[in-house]
């Protein structure tokens, strides 16, 4: 079941939270909407799922338009953020009240229930209430309670946003392999964007109540569409230069920019990952940066270096394999080259 | 030395311990305790035989008994009804002058009841606004009364109950014409069958009516008050979640939202339940205190007091304390109940 949202607004008193969004969700795709707090991603999702009224914009289920449906009638799973389980019921009442309320027989009932208590791992929790189980386990409840009702679509909202890392992990994963199982069309919010990229088909990067870019996670992190989404999906350098002639200038690197021929100059910013930065001993090559190593922390699985240029006082984040960290041996103080393996150049929007 | 300090900072000396202690127990048991027990003592002074029948040998006082329980259980669901109204409305939705509406609700604990009652004779009195009116045909504005509260119910049954998303303009038409289909229905019917007699005067002031208004306006921020701070900390979550999991409006109410605030509502009720019953001014002065016609509990006690009946006044005093005292056990039991499960 694809959900088609067309020029979608919404606004609270002055504060636009949508603003004219249009987006196709394919059926039985698992898509994350990610943005920062305040960018419209959970009002969209509640629009969705019929908890909010758009002020104008057209919802569908496939090719029918639920617009006006109320929530009750759009058969939507919603799982919400603090899980909002009944809190005076058991755990099989709260996973069979979609049923209940629709009249279905007791029998029939309990059946799905156990169903899914086993496919959301909580066997034997049945009859306890939602005060007595963990976070973790309150999450995995508030799913299997909207799933019980077979619904077109399921909505999730920051579904892991309470929960410490670990138990994330491991939802995560597990959230993963259950869609793979029931191949529900499930959209859920998020403004992790590891999570996002790690359970979801398709991510929509939104700001601002705008929708910024929407594509394959690797799409996305890739060719990141603007400053904003490159920005946003993790940490990123950014130095401030200018482009012209197909070059971008930047003050001791210059790289090429294809994308600018013009001749007339003008303001870029050129974005560049830390683990896109390669650190060097000697100057190897025409465009590098001398910077001054401030800081190193070998965590996990790569090595962090904070260094600060030397000629612009920039601060600059480097990540290095361990390999390559230990064939270097840096040590605060040294003095080193960062070529950029490769960049982004982007240009702010308003000039053009 | 520096110890001393910190134990200091942490208590106070025993002797302002003590001093605070004995203080506070001494007004209790002078201006509580003592006039309570007090209250039993000059009851059964002429021992319970006298008790029971100043109780029930005097026709007016069990009147005065029995208008009070038919007024308490008008007044205590009037209530219900509102303070729920007020608490979901203030709580669940953002309008303007919300603040103002809390405000509102809590202004007859800050108005004296004698007050009270004179608003209600300004209204409803010989002499008030709708005096003459009610005295000539007091009845006329009941079948369009009646017919507004069919349709109110007709509306808001068919907005819980019916669904049917596909056709949602055919819902629409069906309220419509369903509204004014009843409330012509209802209206008509009453005309007809003459349920309602014209011509005459109906009393509100000097009768049951105008005791029902008076008392229902002094207890009607109990309720409420109860019940926002409960619904606030509850929140909208679990009645959305039952909404987005197919629920109607009225399963929502009674499934997810009157489990959650139960124990406030009964709270509520007991309060107000008590304050309705000991309710004095503003029933003396909507009631004409008319002995075995308009006279509640507290009006017949201050009455056998003038008349120097100490006894029988002591006797149905008695009554109300034990109520009282009913009321502060339960409430205690329920607070227990109210702190462990949040």
């Amino acid at each position: 079941m694809s959900i088609v949202v067309e020029h979608v607004s919404k606004r609270f008193g002055s504060f636009v939270a949508v603003d004219d969004v249009s987006l196709e969700i394919p059926g039985g795709t698992l898509v994350a909407l990610l943005g920062p707090s305040g960018s419209g991603k959970t009002t969209l999702l509640r629009i969705i799922a019929g908890l909010e009224i758009a002020d104008a914009g057209r919802v569908c289920h496939e090719h029918e338009d639920i617009t006006h449906y109320p929530a009750r009638d759009r058969r939507v799973g919603f799982v919400f953020q603090h899980y909002a389980l009944f809190r005076h019921m058991t755990i099989e009442e709260n996973i069979g009240y979609g049923l209940r309320v629709r009249g279905v027989s007791k029998k029939v009932r309990a059946a799905r229930v156990d169903e899914l208590l086993r496919l959301s791992r909580l066997e034997g929790l049945g009859k306890r209430y939602p005060a007595q189980l963990s976070g973790g386990q309150r999450q995995r409840v508030a799913l299997a309670r909207a799933l019980a009702a077979e619904p077109r679509v399921l909505l999730l909202d920051e579904p892991f946003g309470a929960l410490d890392a670990k138990v994330r992990q491991e939802l995560r994963q597990w959230l993963r392999r259950l869609h793979e199982d029931i191949q529900v069309t499930s959209v859920f919010v998020t403004h992790d964007q590891e999570e996002a990229f790690e359970v979801a088909d398709h991510v929509v990067v939104m700001n601002a109540g705008r929708i910024e870019q929407i594509g394959k996670p690797a799409e996305v992190f890739e060719h990141p569409a603007n400053a904003f989404v490159m920005d946003f999906l993790g940490n990123v350098n950014v130095f401030q230069g200018r482009v012209e002639r197909g070059r971008a200038v930047l003050p001791g690197l210059e790289v090429s920019y294809p994308e600018y021929p013009h001749a007339e100059s003008r303001d870029a910013a050129v974005y560049v990952r830390p683990h896109e930065l390669e650190i060097e001993r000697r100057k190897t090559s025409e465009s590098s940066i001398a910077a001054r190593v401030l800081h190193v922390s070998p965590t996990g699985s790569r090595a962090k270096i904070e260094l600060q240029a030397i000629e612009s006082d920039q601060l600059i984040n480097v990540e290095l394999s361990l390999e390559r960290h230990a064939e270097l041996q840096l040590a605060c103080g040294d003095e080193v080259h960062v070529s950029p393996r490769r960049v982004r150049v982007f240009m702010p929007s308003y000039q053009i | 030395m520096s110890a001393d300090h910190l134990r200091r900072a942490r208590q106070d000396p025993a002797w302002v311990r003590w001093t605070l202690i004995a203080f506070v127990l001494a007004v209790v048991l002078v201006l509580i305790v003592i006039p309570v027990l007090l209250v039993f003592v000059g009851a059964f002074a002429e021992g319970v035989g006298v008790y029971w029948e100043k109780l029930v040998a005097d026709p007016d006082t069990r009147h005065a008994i029995g208008l009070t329980l038919t007024v308490v259980p008008i007044a205590l669901a009037a209530n219900v009804v509102f303070g729920i109204a007020a608490a979901w409305a203030v709580t669940r939705f953002h309008f303007p002058g919300r603040t103002v509406l809390i405000a509102l609700i809590d202004l007859p604990f800050s108005v004296s009841p004698v007050v009270a009652g004179l608003m209600f004779v300004l209204i409803f009195g010989l002499q008030g606004h709708l005096g003459p009116t009610l005295r000539e045909d007091g009845y006329a504005v009941m079948p369009w009364l009646v017919s507004i509260a069919c349709t109110l119910l007709f509306a808001v049954g068919h907005r819980l109950l019916l669904r049917g998303a596909e056709r949602p303009w055919l819902r629409h038409s069906i309220l419509l014409v369903g509204c004014a289909g009843v409330f012509a229905a209802t209206l008509f019917l009453q005309l007809a069958l003459e349920l309602w007699p014209s011509g005459k005067s109906l009393s509100v002031i000097f009768a049951t009516p105008g005791i029902v208004l008076a008392t229902s306006f002094v207890t009607v921020p109990f309720v409420a008050r109860e019940l926002i701070p409960v619904m606030n900390a509850v929140g909208a979550e679990e009645e959305l979640a039952a909404i987005s999991l197919g629920a109607n409006g009225w399963q929502m109410f009674w499934h997810v939202t009157v489990p959650n605030i139960k124990w406030g509502l009964l709270y509520g009720v007991i309060s107000c339940n008590a304050r309705a019953i000991g309710e004095f001014g503003a029933v003396y002065v909507v009631s004409g205190h008319i002995a075995g016609e308009t006279d509640t509990m507290p009006l017949r006690i201050e009455k056998l007091f003038q008349e120097y009946d100490m006894t029988g006044s002591f006797a149905v005093a008695s009554l109300l304390t034990l109520v009282a005292i009913v009321t502060l056990l339960a409430k205690a039991q329920l607070e227990r109940h109210i702190e462990r499960k949040p």
